[in-house]
């Protein structure tokens, strides 16, 4: 720190350094129908956010939301990306992807509801749970989908100011 | 309880994690679906699942579960068992079914991770 700066503007630029480690965005990437490496993004995030220092419940709720993402991406599309954007109040996740999309996102909000084959349950998923645990761990949750083209989901996560920095 | 009390209740063969018996356990949650799995139980615990696909351990290394228990004899595969020792999560194998595994580990002070389902995820 420079010497001959008040002590207010020492405190705010300590206090910029610190939330700039706060800070995070990446995408990344998800093939449709990949099956051996669902849950590979989601771990990567998680261990992303751990190192960053943000509390276990946040983690959680990130993990989880990334997860069941990853999952509906895998079994659902041809293709989609999972875009992380980390600020120092609140986390952003983005789930898109490239495949058939939702004819009636009002119905596959539905609990039970699902189009989910075989392949899908037998790894423990595609009771119509997915899409609502996705919901119930978010914050904020938006769904839109074309049909023939995609589905994108954005969540938001707010950070507790204890578990921020 | 130890991990290595829970292998002798339920009589199960370690598969995965021998070196870590000596966890300390105290809560469980059981289940075959993953998506309940992940909206219901809590890190730290037992999951008791018939499940032996690899997304078991994915779901259980999402949540920060402490071992797997698998129910009913079940035997997985070996992307699953490689899977578990990648993520250093131990997985044991019990002949007894879920229901008569539950009983025994809750007689012996092992509680569910939640009692009742209160809302549509755990609470945190």
């Amino acid at each position: 720190m420079k010497r001959g700066l008040s002590a207010p503007l020492r405190k705010w630029m300590a206090h910029v350094s610190v939330c700039e480690k706060c800070s995070y965005e990446n995408s990344f990437p998800i093939d449709g129908g990949n099956y051996d490496n669902a849950g590979q993004v989601s771990g990567k995030i998680k261990t992303i956010l751990k190192d960053m220092g943000i509390g276990n419940n946040v983690v959680r709720m990130v993990a989880v939301i990334t997860y069941e993402s990853e999952i509906n991406i895998v079994s659902y599309a041809r293709q989609g990306m999972i875009r992380l954007h980390v600020l120092p109040e609140h986390i952003e996740i983005e789930a898109v992807d490239e495949g058939p999309g939702i004819s009636d996102i009002h119905l596959a909000m539905q609990q039970g509801w699902s189009t989910a084959t075989d392949k899908i349950r037998e790894m423990g998923f595609g009771a119509g749970m997915g899409l609502n645990n996705i919901r119930n761990f978010s914050d904020i949750f938006h769904i839109s989908s074309d049909v023939g083209s995609g589905t994108r989901l954005k969540m938001i996560i707010h950070i507790q100011q204890e578990q921020n920095c | 309880m130890l991990l290595r009390e829970v292998q002798k209740i339920l009589d199960a063969e370690v598969l995965v994690g021998a070196e870590k018996l000596d966890m300390e356990v105290h809560t469980a949650f059981g289940a075959d679906l993953m998506s309940d799995v992940l909206a219901f139980a809590d890190s730290g615990c037992l999951l008791l699942t018939g499940l032996t696909n690899p997304q078991v351990i994915r779901t259980a290394d999402v949540l920060d579960i402490a071992a797997i228990i698998l129910v009913r004899g079940k035997k997985p595969p070996p992307e699953t068992l490689r899977a578990a020792a990648d993520k250093n999560i131990p997985v044991l194998s019990t002949k007894y079914i879920l229901f008569e595994s539950a009983g025994r580990l809750y007689e012996k002070g092992i509680v569910g991770s939640a009692q009742k389902v209160d809302g549509p995820r755990v609470r945190l």
